[in-house]
């Protein structure tokens, strides 16, 4: 298989991604988890931090799962959107290694804090220098260790750096709260020459109002 | 539509699952129920079924809204020989998604029906003659007061759940706005927080082609053979709002009835395939169903908008307790998806607890009585949560 001997970014575990989210989410806050799986981070929010969830998600299978577990869900394909969520019904929107593969993240951000005073963002990062060498070098398409697709069946169909995650916030009015770089599977609050370095990246999100 | 449960066990194995229909007389006078439009009318009967047993805690019961033309027989049979089991028969019973080892279930026709619960058709006990036009206007509203107060009658103080689909889910919407302490959960298939103006439209045409049979007689035709015509007529049209275009390729196409060859014959009425059994389903109906009960029944689904009476969707819902369960069918373009997405925008609006799911299945609006198991794979757990969040 030609994707063995390639050079495949390192998804930062879930369980690192969870801790990460939840570290930023209030206590007793809603919050809504887009592209939310089984409901796993859900169950925990709920859990373990009181919160009132509501997962939104597109594999039926999934809706039956977060059902089992006793807390809600909806049935929608963020491709299209967050037309059925009213304007601020939560406090948080989470979306975990997802932006990528949305058609048009631009959009899906704005919804998100349309729906939510905040938002958590996990992106992996393209701009890793062994992406970087992987393209110049052998002139490969990157492919991520979670998703060892190629080209024409991955469902990654954005590839975006830190700085480019970060030129797109300036241009529509969010402002980034905070950003960690994840590297080797550990997230750190500074990292020199992050959009070289990073494996991935966490971001809260909020709508800047001087920017409108 | 009961062409898919044909095939049932040999119906020795249910001698365990016989059900008898019961009958209630409620509103005993002076207590007379008060309908919508402020008539009054009492006493009241309702023919009701139950399955399973309802717990010392009375906790676990279950009530199920019929749709449109269903009755209180939704599941087990009446007899041994009965061929026929109850209408939901696929989701309710022993180990089902509505499983009556855990659950008490409970299912009344409702007022202005024709099948034991008091409608036109009835004497009125006033003036000794058949009710016909003169019964009260009816809404979706005077149908759940009425089993709301079956449901007291049976000593169940809050259901763990109200389910219904089409009608039956305006049933449990207006349910959960009107007596809203009254149930844990509400599931809501295939239906809509009001009838969209395509479905008054099919509704008005089945009207038409009753009112206009000669037989209709203004209502009062119970001595003689009713309008049979107008109200084959309606069910015709009504079902095929039920199918979906799929469906009706999938299951007749282009095919013809008794021949491969077109007759070329206008004295030939039925040629093709969709048209024998259209023809079987209106001749079926006009047996087991009254004429003015479908007028009166049709109105009300009409008339339905649970915001009536609230400055919005979402101050209805503002009334609602419950936790709900909201799914529509891909193929359903009775009640379309769109409507569920509505009503579930509203209930998030009022930040409730609501699940939502669009199921794929090809039978269109008939799909929740046809394709059970991803109902069952639904509805069951979340019943069963529902019920453990409620157990001690």
């Amino acid at each position: 298989m030609p994707t063995s001997n390639r050079y495949q970014m390192p998804d930062p575990s879930i369980q690192l991604t969870d801790e990460l989210i939840m570290h930023h989410i209030d206590r007793n806050s809603r919050v809504i988890d887009l592209g939310c799986g089984d409901g796993r981070l859900m169950q925990r929010l709920h859990d373990e931090m009181g919160c009132e969830v509501m997962g939104v998600e597109v594999e039926q299978s999934n809706i039956v799962a977060i059902i089992q577990r006793g807390l809600p869900a909806i049935a929608a394909d963020l491709n299209e959107g967050l037309v059925d969520i009213p304007n601020d019904s939560f406090d948080f929107a989470v979306l975990s290694q997802t932006l990528q593969q949305v058609r048009n993240p631009k959009r899906l951000l704005l919804e998100m804090l349309r729906v939510a005073r905040r938002a958590l963002v996990v992106v992996p990062n393209f701009g890793h220098w062994r992406v970087r060498m992987e393209v110049l070098r052998r002139g490969r398409t990157p492919i991520t260790q979670a998703l060892p697709y190629e080209w024409y069946e991955t469902p990654n169909v954005h590839f975006m750096s830190m700085r480019d995650f970060r030129d797109l916030m300036d241009g529509i009015g969010l402002r980034i709260v905070k950003e960690s770089p994840i590297i080797k599977g550990r997230s750190v609050d500074q990292l020199w020459g992050s959009n070289l370095r990073a494996d991935s990246a966490f971001y809260l999100l909020e709508r800047d109002p001087s920017k409108g | 539509m009961s062409a898919q449960d044909t095939d049932q066990d040999s119906s020795n194995d249910r001698s365990d699952e016989i059900v008898q229909t019961q009958f209630v007389d409620l509103f005993q006078p002076p207590n007379l129920l008060t309908f919508a439009s402020g008539e009054t009318l009492g006493p009241v009967r309702v023919a009701y079924e139950t399955y399973g047993t309802l717990n010392k805690e009375a906790s676990n019961a279950i009530f199920i809204c019929h749709a449109l033309t269903g009755d209180a027989h939704a599941a087990g049979v009446h007899s041994t020989s009965d061929r026929k089991p109850g209408w939901w028969d696929g989701f309710i019973g022993p180990s089902k998604g509505i499983d009556t080892n855990k659950y008490y279930v409970i299912c009344a026709n409702v007022l202005g029906g024709c099948q034991g619960t008091t409608g036109p058709g009835c004497v009125n006990p006033v003036t000794g003659t058949r009710f016909c036009l003169n019964f009260p206007f009816l809404t979706v509203r005077d149908v759940v007061t009425v089993h709301s107060e079956l449901v007291r009658h049976l000593g169940i103080k809050q259901l763990l759940a109200v389910v219904g689909g089409s009608l039956g889910g305006m049933q449990v919407l207006e349910w959960a706005i009107l007596f809203p302490d009254q149930l844990k959960a509400a599931v809501v298939l295939a239906s809509a927080p009001k009838l969209s103006a395509q479905g008054i439209a099919f509704n008005a045409v089945g009207r038409r082609a009753i009112y206009a049979d000669p037989g209709f007689a203004n209502g009062d035709y119970y001595d003689s053979e009713g309008p049979r015509y107008g109200l084959a007529l309606a069910r015709m049209v009504a079902h095929i709002t039920y199918l979906s275009e799929d469906s009706i390729e999938l299951k007749f196409g282009r095919r013809l009835q008794d021949s491969d060859r077109f007759a070329y014959s206008m004295q030939k009425e039925t040629e093709f395939q969709i048209e024998s059994y259209l023809h079987y389903q209106g001749k079926r109906f006009v047996q087991r169903f009254d004429a003015n009960s479908y007028l009166y029944l049709t109105r009300m689904m009409d008339y339905f908008d649970l915001s009536e009476g609230f400055p919005s969707l979402e101050a209805a819902l503002a009334q609602t307790k419950a936790r709900f369960l909201v799914a529509s069918y891909d193929t359903d373009w009775l009640f379309p998806t769109s409507q569920s997405r509505e009503l579930v925008s509203a209930l998030l609006h009022v930040r409730r607890h609501v699940s939502f799911i669009e199921l794929r299945c090809p039978f269109g609006h008939d799909s929740f009585l046809i394709d059970i198991d991803p109902l069952a794979a639904l509805v069951s757990p979340f019943l069963e949560r529902t019920f453990e969040s409620t157990s001690p």
